[in-house]
């Protein structure tokens, strides 16, 4: 059996614009769409050009569009598409360098704009912060983000707001907002609560849909709502 | 044409480590990289890292000295006792370090990082968050080099190291992102490139982790060392090879038999079972297979997780349940798992001393690329994790306080190399290829895969390393990178990867063929029991272009006399 591999082409060296090329990949029971484009590379095209790494779901390296939904290309059966046609486009409203792969600056620009880094209050003490299981829980699966950028690329504001910070770098802030054993809550809040930040989010939901590890960054977004709200009122920011 | 005094080629856990400790020095860093860090290898690791903590109550008298023990048994007396004494007096500080830099470690009712047991270890000393570790790690370490504003040029392929009288001088590099090939100078280099299992078909790495690393170093003169210690986890899913972690066991999951028995009892002590070390544990599994006690007499057992429910499941394990779920189709929750042993893990690497130092002077190596060795013959799981760290750090520190800046004259040097490497990449696109490389590749790691495999003989050894050879001389005479534009050849980069993966193939199998004695990993059936007399000794390979002059040297020993390894 074969399965037909529909993918966006661009050569920037050659191509005026981008432009559909279809490959016949063989199939097997568990083929993923990864190991397809692998195939083509090896086999049939060595000038198809895409990043990949794990090949486990964990590196964030191969988030596309794959029959219209952003997805991990190593995460996603064949199988699973229900179809014997595969088409293969790059992550939108990122300027594409060559292929699938496109220029993800802007979207690590914005994690770097939340201060994604721990900033504790207290001093450090001799050993670990001690922190309860239910602290920890508040961290949880928001610590889980592996930038894969599927959110972003699916999220029809970012695409005309360039400088919308994006679900992800949102999901960043409410991880160490919520972290027990960080200190500048306020001063994170005053960096996301503005109209490059959640209120520029018009709640569509597409990153909930897309989020290869069930992050939910619109409720993450909602939630910084509500804090900031709160810290308003209270002439904290 | 780039010069930074220190050049860190790699942003696993052990390049970012090294990379923070000479920006905190004051030192003009810079780290190259061939991916993102976030898309390093390192953070696909899952179970978690070793450090006497002593926070699981089942754990209060553990120490270091008792870690450095269970380590030094667990490498079968191959390693060098004095780094691991090193590394696990370190571990701690290390580990509390990570902490306070925001790595959201899982934690135990009174607010202490938590523990669990991991194989081939007399206390629950493996700090984890949940089943993500490798990835909680990277993430924190990446946002403290984010802190610093630390320098990186991503997506940088390091495709030679140059060194003259015997110094190193900085490296050359692809840019993938132009085509361009680039110098960088520096006065110090130090390689934390990863681990090599790409080598093999069936590995649990990434395709990113070649061997290239340990290549590169290696064709400019420097020695590796121990490379025929070939770890294989005893739990890899079938088809994919992707880990399923020794937590799992760890947690309390059984290994099946085709009679749905657990059937390392008859292997090894009722007390240990499923947590004997990985190089036991993976014989046992493939003991099991080949003698027809496969699942349906197939090459897979069974790991089985459903006692463990689904409340703990989903708490401590919830990664592998959604690898099974999505690579699988299998719910853990409600089916076991099939797995077979993989290979995993390089003990060997770039011959370094605990300071990450190496035989050309200012070159280092930290991480799975370096051999420091702590792990010797079989690593412990959750120690390599810990050597990314502690020796990460040390690389750094050393490359720091021992630099002397030599700029001009060593951008001169790298400048001239760059041109060398201009003209080599050139020459491989002139005369168009008649094989297909990736097919070349491919049977290296086939011939890997079965003949210098979990057990190992004279007769099929002697094959791999002549049908090895046969293949390297096909790579090199009869197949080429595809010409297409300079922007994102990954064909080029792929095939310069895999020139590294068959030298390196070779020196494995050419160690493995030379080491007549059975040790942790390498386990001869022609040759079952340990020698101490003649083969307690590091093997040490230097390159040369017909085949690896292999040397050996002493283990050093300190405390702990080699005794029969039993669990
Ligand atoms: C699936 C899996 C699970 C694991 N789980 C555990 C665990 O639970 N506990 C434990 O202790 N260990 C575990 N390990 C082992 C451990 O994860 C690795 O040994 C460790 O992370 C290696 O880290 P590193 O920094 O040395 O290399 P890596 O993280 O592999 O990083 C290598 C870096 O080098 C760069 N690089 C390589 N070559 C070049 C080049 N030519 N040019 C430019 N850049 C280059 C890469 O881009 C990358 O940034 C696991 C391993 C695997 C495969
Ligand atoms: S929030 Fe989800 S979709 Fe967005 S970058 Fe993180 S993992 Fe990817
Ligand atoms: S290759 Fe790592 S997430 Fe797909």
């Amino acid at each position: 059996m074969e399965k037909t591999f529909r993918i966006l082409r661009y050569d920037p060296e050659k191509d005026q614009e981008a432009h559909f090329q279809d490959y016949k990949v063989p199939y097997e029971k568990g083929l993923t769409v990864l190991e397809g484009l692998y195939y083509i590379l090896e086999n049939l095209d060595a000038t198809l050009a895409f990043r990949s790494s794990c090949r486990a779901a964990i590196c964030g390296s191969c988030a596309m569009h794959i029959n219209g939904q952003y997805r991990l290309a190593c995460r996603t059966q064949v199988s699973a598409l229900n179809s014997d046609l595969i088409t293969v486009r790059p992550l939108s409203h990122l300027t594409i360098l060559k292929d699938l792969v496109v220029d993800l600056k802007p979207f690590f620009d914005n994690y770097k704009k939340i201060e994604p880094y721990l900033q504790p209050e207290k001093a450090e003490p001799a050993k670990e912060f001690t922190q309860s299981e239910k602290e920890r829980g508040k961290i949880d699966k928001l610590v889980d983000c592996i930038l894969c950028a599927a959110c972003y690329g699916s999220c029809p504001v970012a695409s005309t707001n360039p400088k919308y910070l994006g679900p992800q770098a949102l999901v960043a802030a409410l991880r160490f907002i919520n972290d027990s054993r960080d200190g500048k809550t306020q001063e994170r809040l005053a960096i996301v609560a503005n109209d490059e930040g959640i209120f520029r989010c018009h709640t569509i939901f597409n990153c909930q849909q897309v989020c290869p590890k069930d992050i939910d960054p619109t409720n993450a977004i909602l939630k910084l709502r509500g804090k900031s709200f709160m810290s308003k009122l209270t002439g904290k920011i | 044409m780039i010069y930074h005094d220190i050049i860190i080629v790699g942003a696993g856990l052990a390049g970012l480590r090294a990379a923070i400790e000479a920006s905190d020095l004051g030192k003009d860093v810079a780290v190259i990289t061939k991916v993102h860090p976030l898309r390093s290898h390192s953070g696909a690791a899952q179970g978690g890292v070793n450090a006497a903590l002593a926070n699981n109550p089942d754990g209060r008298d553990d120490t270091p000295d008792k870690h450095a023990y269970d380590t030094v048994k667990g490498s079968d007396f191959l390693a060098d006792q004095d780094a691991v004494d090193v590394m696990t007096n370190e571990a701690p500080a290390r580990i509390y370090e990570l902490e306070h830099w925001g790595c959201p470690f899982s934690r135990f009712k009174d607010g202490t990082i938590a523990q669990r047991p991991f194989g081939g270890a007399a206390y629950p000393r493996t700090c984890y968050g949940t089943d993500k570790t490798g990835h909680f790690m990277l993430h924190a370490l990446y946002q403290q080099c984010v802190k610093r504003n630390i320098k990186f040029y991503e997506e940088f392929f390091v495709m030679k190291l140059v060194v003259e009288d015997n110094q190193a001088r900085g490296v050359v590099a692809l840019n993938l992102g132009t085509g361009d090939i680039v110098s960088f100078a520096s006065s110090s280099v130090i390689f934390a490139t990863g681990g090599s299992g790409r080598i093999y078909g069936k590995t649990t790495n990434a395709h990113v982790s070649t061997g290239l690393g340990v290549a590169i170093p290696f064709w400019e003169g420097v020695a590796i060392k121990d490379m025929e210690f070939i770890q294989f986890h005893p739990t890899g899913i079938i088809g994919k090879y992707i880990l399923m972690t020794e937590g799992c066991r760890g947690e309390g999951g059984y290994l099946l038999n085709n009679a749905g028995e657990r059937f390392m009892k008859n292997y090894v002590s009722e007390k240990i079972m499923e947590l004997a070390p990985r190089d036991i544990t993976s014989r046992c599994i493939q003991t099991e297979i080949n003698q027809g006690r496969g699942i349906n007499g197939g090459k897979y057992v069974y790991l089985d997780l459903r006692h463990l429910g689904k409340k703990k499941i989903m708490e401590r394990l919830p990664g592998i349940r959604d690898i099974c779920i999505d690579f699988l189709g299998v719910d853990p929750i409600k089916q076991p798992i099939p797995i077979h042993p993989v290979m995993h893990y390089t003990m060997g690497g770039i011959d370094t001393n605990f300071d990450g130092a190496t035989s050309v002077r200012n070159f280092y190596a930290a991480g799975e690329a370096a051999c420091v060795s702590v792990h010797g013959a079989n690593r412990l799981g959750g120690n390599s994790l810990l050597e990314t760290i502690v020796f990460g750090r040390r690389a750094g520190e050393h490359a720091a306080k021992n630099l002397k800046a030599e700029k001009e004259k060593n951008t001169r040097i790298a400048e001239k190399a760059k041109k060398e490497q201009v003209k080599y990449v050139e020459g491989l696109f002139k005369n168009g290829g008649k094989e297909n490389p990736y097919e070349i590749k491919k049977q290296v790691s086939t011939v890997m895969d079965d003949k210098v495999g979990i057990f190992r003989e004279e007769t099929n050894m002697k094959k791999a390393v002549d049908e090895i050879k046969e293949l390297r001389i096909r790579y090199n005479r009869d197949s080429r990178p595809v010409k297409s534009g300079k922007i994102y050849n990954y064909d080029l980069l792929w095939y310069l990867e895999m020139k590294g993966s068959i030298d390196i193939a070779v020196v494995i199998a050419a160690g493995a063929l030379a080491r007549k004695e059975s040790r942790g990993s390498h386990s001869r059936t022609d040759f079952a029991k340990r020698d101490d007399d003649n083969w307690m000794k590091h093997t040490v390979a230097v390159f040369n272009d017909k085949a690896p002059v292999i040397t050996y040297k002493p283990v050093v020993v300190t405390k702990y006399q080699p005794v029969e390894r039993k669990y």
